[in-house]
């Protein structure tokens, strides 16, 4: 029968293939308005909807597989796409554009894709075949939905199996059937299991996690035969040994299914040979995707470089980017195999002399790391039994990230937020980001509901944008719940979500064109104009980048930064003084202690800064409490410079090697209300003994003796723990000063938004820092100390600003209706029970981040 | 049932809120926070009390479609007053200038 096409302007597009790449092509295509352009016929070989390859070893495990169908009947339908299933094409004749099926179906198209896939290989072996097309009963391949059903249907009766390949798909099926109680033999003809992921040393501790399973493990055994009495009996290797069997499974490799490519006369090698718009050498109107596409010589067999070639296809074909090319895929994968979990990319070991090699091996455990580096980049990783690290590693693979010094810090979690728990593991109801009350089971719903970058999912359900600390554990469980099919954020560098620039060429953009303010900005720059999530971030860059030339737009600012006080659960605020180096005195005290009387502060705490925060104040006493105070502001609201803490040094200390108490002072002095990327904390010790913890702060300086300084940058103690890294040690007290300026200097012009120096310390790397600023290898450092003073020059004292406000209303109440405050008050000389008096009832449960007042802002 | 009535309410000078910025009211037993985006058309009115955990939206930072409250960073549309990132709402009210004046209707 020949088809009748109904004239309605669009094109006839046929996809030969309903398996995973075509029906992601389709999907691809859809979305980008495919459907206006093109009436869709598929065929697939299968007589099934879509379904997803990769769960079938979940399958044949019994595990809960429901979701294995990708798209049902339905979606073709809901689509208005025609499915021919069960039907195959056997014959594409190019000149005339028509496709033949071997149910006597002949279309004409006018675009096609083919979609083939591979079909398990079977090595030549005497007793496989019972003639052409049969297989001995008890052989198996185990690549579709019914060999998977077959096998299972055929173990409920049969007791031993053995599984010839022992790679990925050797592995599954091996563990899937033991699952079933057979006892099951996997032969791998070469020395090591998952020969492609793993070298000899990770694969022999494979071997042993698998062996302790209980499946038994036979290497360089090359099968030869395979015994069968009707019905398979046994297999014969080349050495002459046997194993008597009634079940065995080929997964030896696959073989793209390209006999509809080579009788239509297309260029075939390995598979279909395409160019970067994933068209066919021989012919613009005829795509490939997926296994049976051969794209500068590699054909892949893994789902992400599938899931890149769909969109560039889609992108072509629809005319979305008609300059959409794809360049081949760095493959990284991350897979469970018979419940051990393995992430394996690029390469497995190193090839090269100067390349750098790391390996970590606890065979008893099961547990095998190693990494290849190669100028600085990491170019292979291998994981087996403990993938803690794979996000961090992946993405340095993908994107070519400095590498930390230290490079065991590549393999544990030294410092940082912890991925100790597999995101696969964790139950839905584990909170991830307990800022924002985030659970597992919240970001997989966005994942599922369509969601598939990881930006994404942080901008729908805001977790990771509270302290940031659950951004790595939120980046696994977005791997994991998409299948490994995140897609790139294209975003991820932006210095801001709407302007497509990252820090530099904003910064340099800004310069060149003169922008001063936020909103000029915007309107040169961000392509959907005005964005209320980017203001602050572009504030803080504007201000470093033009000081007192700087526009300022007060809508530009957060709260906290227009009434320059840390706002509250309960939409009071927080006000902490300047008190230098934690040093103050009886006046300073008795004015605070009578601010407090005057305005009925309901706390006052000592905060972990060694200032005194004085919390609850409505925002219409703002001004009156800083009059009264008649003190600097301390800054505990911004991101900006925010304390400097000290030891009592020489003064009084008989360990003192160093006045750390002055430095401190006059560090907080010169460097006080700096803006910078996110909050920077300080402190300075008198002696190693360390009592000012200036080890764990963004620039902490110790007095070695003998006016000896040693600076450390990039320490933390907060929603991550690192120890500082020693910048340098330096003699004499203004030098170190000058040190840490020209640090301070180099952090607020290149760290990204919110990047605290924990993170930006080990992304720029020590020895780059120490070349850079001590050495000043680059002759930066004198620009950097001169930009800096000019910004210390412009500082003026915001609380100023209580005497003559800037706009109306700028300390008028927000919730005019509600009486302050109404968080719990607790009172320092009442004892209550449990510390809340029984009157104040918290008025809202959400988490409190906004009440840590020298760090939360 | 009846149609619940609306009656209209002057908040004072218009220029009383600052461009870019919102400025909260008590009217009538509600709090509304009456906003003045960059961009688009005149001044916009929705509840002054994120629906969340009671934060001040006042004091949100804003751009011409939505407002961001400022303590968990629930965004609010500015046409309808959806949630942009959650499924929660807040109301917004008919506001307009008038002879320098705010005047809402509630």
């Amino acid at each position: 029968m020949v088809d009748l096409l109904p004239d309605d302007g669009r094109q006839h597009l046929v996809v030969i293939g309903n398996g995973m790449a075509g029906a992601r092509a389709v999907e691809e295509i859809l979305e980008r308005g495919g459907a206006e352009r093109f009436r869709i016929t598929m065929f697939g070989d299968e007589p099934y909807g879509n379904y997803n390859r990769i769960m079938l070893s979940h399958v044949l495990a019994g595990e809960d597989a429901e979701e294995i169908y990708l798209n049902p009947l339905g979606w073709y339908a809901d689509n208005d796409i025609t499915l021919y299933a069960g039907v195959r094409v056997v014959r594409i004749d190019r000149f005339s554009r028509k496709v033949f099926a071997n149910d006597g179906t002949i279309l004409g198209y006018d675009k096609l894709i083919i979609a083939t896939g591979s079909r398990t290989f079977f090595p030549p072996m005497d007793g496989m075949w019972v003639d052409d097309k049969t297989l001995t009963p008890g052989v198996f391949g185990f690549r579709t939905l019914d060999d998977t059903n077959a096998m299972l249907e055929y173990a409920q009766e049969h007791r031993r199996a053995v599984v010839i390949g022992g790679g990925l798909l050797g592995l599954e099926a091996a563990y899937g059937l033991q699952q079933h109680g057979l006892e099951v033999h996997v032969v791998q003809s070469g020395p090591v299991l998952m020969n492609q992921q793993l070298d000899e040393e990770a694969g022999a501790i494979l071997r042993r996690v698998v062996e302790r399973l209980g499946i038994t493990v036979h290497l360089g055994k090359r099968t030869t035969a395979v015994r069968s009495a009707g019905t398979v009996s046994g297999v014969l290797f080349g050495d002459g040994s046997s194993i008597d069997c009634d079940m065995v499974v080929l997964t030896a490799g696959i073989r793209p299914n390209v006999g509809l490519g080579v009788v239509s006369g297309l260029t075939v090698e390995r598979a279909i040979v395409t160019d970067d718009q994933m068209r066919a050498v021989d012919d613009p109107d005829i795509y490939a995707v997926g296994e049976c596409a051969q794209h500068r010589g590699e054909v892949y067999g893994l789902v992400a470089p599938l899931w890149e070639q769909a969109t560039v296809l889609a992108d072509h074909i629809t005319g979305a980017d008609p300059k959409a090319a794809y360049h081949g895929s760095r493959i990284a994968t991350k897979l469970k195999v018979a419940g051990v979990d393995l992430a394996s990319m690029g390469l497995k070991h190193p090839e090269k002399e100067d390349d750098e090699f790391v390996r970590f091996s606890e065979p008893r455990r099961g547990v095998y790391k190693s990494v290849v580096i190669r100028d600085g980049k990491l170019v292979g990783a291998t994981l087996l039994g403990d993938v803690g690290k794979v996000a961090f590693l992946t993405q340095s693979f993908d994107r070519g990230l400095p590498l930390p010094e230290e490079r065991v810090e590549l393999l544990f979690e030294l410092a940082g937020p912890s991925g100790e728990q597999g995101a696969a593991e964790m139950d839905d109801s584990v909170q991830v980001c307990n800022c924002n009350g985030v659970s597992k089971g919240d970001l997989v719903a966005c994942v599922r509901n369509g969601t598939r970058s990881v930006s994404g999912v942080m901008a729908a359900t805001r977790a990771g944008k509270g302290c940031g600390a659950c951004k790595g554990l939120v980046c696994d469980i977005v791997d994991w719940a998409t299948g490994g099919d995140v897609e790139v954020d294209v975003s991820a560098g932006w210095y801001v979500p709407s302007i497509p620039m990252d820090k530099p060429t904003l910064m340099a953009a800004c310069r060149e064109r003169g922008l001063r303010s936020v909103s000029a900005v915007f309107s040169e720059l961000a392509p959907d104009g005005e964005d209320a999530g980017s203001k602050m971030a572009l504030a803080s860059l504007l201000k470093v980048l033009w000081n007192d030339e700087y526009v300022d737009e007060r809508d530009a600012r957060f709260i906290n930064d227009r009434v320059h006080a840390n706002i509250q659960r309960d939409g009071t605020f927080s006000v902490v003084p300047q008190i230098k180096g934690g040093v103050t005195n009886a006046e300073q005290l008795r004015r605070i202690a009578d601010v407090a009387d005057k305005y009925a502060i309901p706390m006052i705490k000592i905060t972990g800064g060694q200032r005194i925060d004085l919390l609850g104040v409505r925002k219409e006493d703002l001004p009156g409490v800083w009059a009264d105070l008649d003190m600097p502001s301390g800054y505990a609201y911004g991101k900006s410079f925010r304390t400097v803490k000290t030891c009592v040094g020489t003064d009084f200390c008989r360990f003192g090697l160093g006045d750390s108490t002055g430095l401190g002072r006059d560090m907080e002095q010169r460097y006080q209300g700096l803006d910078s990327p996110a909050k920077m904390k300080l402190a300075v010790a008198g002696c190693p003994r360390n009592c000012s913890e200036a080890l764990v702060k963004d620039v902490g300086v110790v007095a070695v003796g003998e006016d000896r300084w040693e600076v450390y940058v990039g320490g933390a103690a907060g929603a991550s723990v690192r120890k500082g890294d020693l910048l340098a040690t330096v003699t004499g007290r203004d030098t170190a000063l000058r040190l840490c300026g020209t640090f301070m200097q180099y952090y607020r012009e290149n760290a990204r938004w919110l990047e605290r120096t924990y993170d930006f310390v080990p992304r720029v790397g020590l020895d780059e820092l120490k070349a850079l600023l001590v050495d000043d290898r680059d002759g930066i450092v004198a620009g950097l100390d001169e930009r800096m003073q000019v910004a210390t020059d412009a500082y003026r004292d915001p609380w100023r600003e209580g005497r003559e406000p800037v706009t109306s209303g700028q300390f008028a109440n927000s919730l005019p209706l509600v009486p302050l405050p109404r968080v719990p008050v607790r009172n320092g000389s009442v004892a209550s029970n449990g510390g809340l008096p029984a009157a104040a009832a918290p008025f809202a449960s959400g988490a409190g981040t906004a009440d840590r007042t020298e760090s939360g802002a | 049932m009846s149609a619940p009535e609306v009656s209209s309410h002057r908040l004072g000078p218009a220029h009383a809120i600052p461009v870019g910025e919102g400025r909260a009211f008590a009217v009538d037993g509600r709090q509304i926070a009456v906003f003045r985006p960059r961009a688009g058309s005149g001044i916009r009115a929705l509840d002054a009390v994120c629906p969340h955990a009671g934060g001040p939206l006042a004091d949100a930072q804003i751009d011409h479609m939505k407002i961001v409250c400022p303590l968990h960073g629930y965004a609010f549309s500015l046409s309808d007053g959806a949630c942009l990132n959650g499924d929660l709402a807040v109301r917004t009210y008919p506001v307009r200038e008038e002879d320098g004046e705010i005047v809402v209707d509630v």
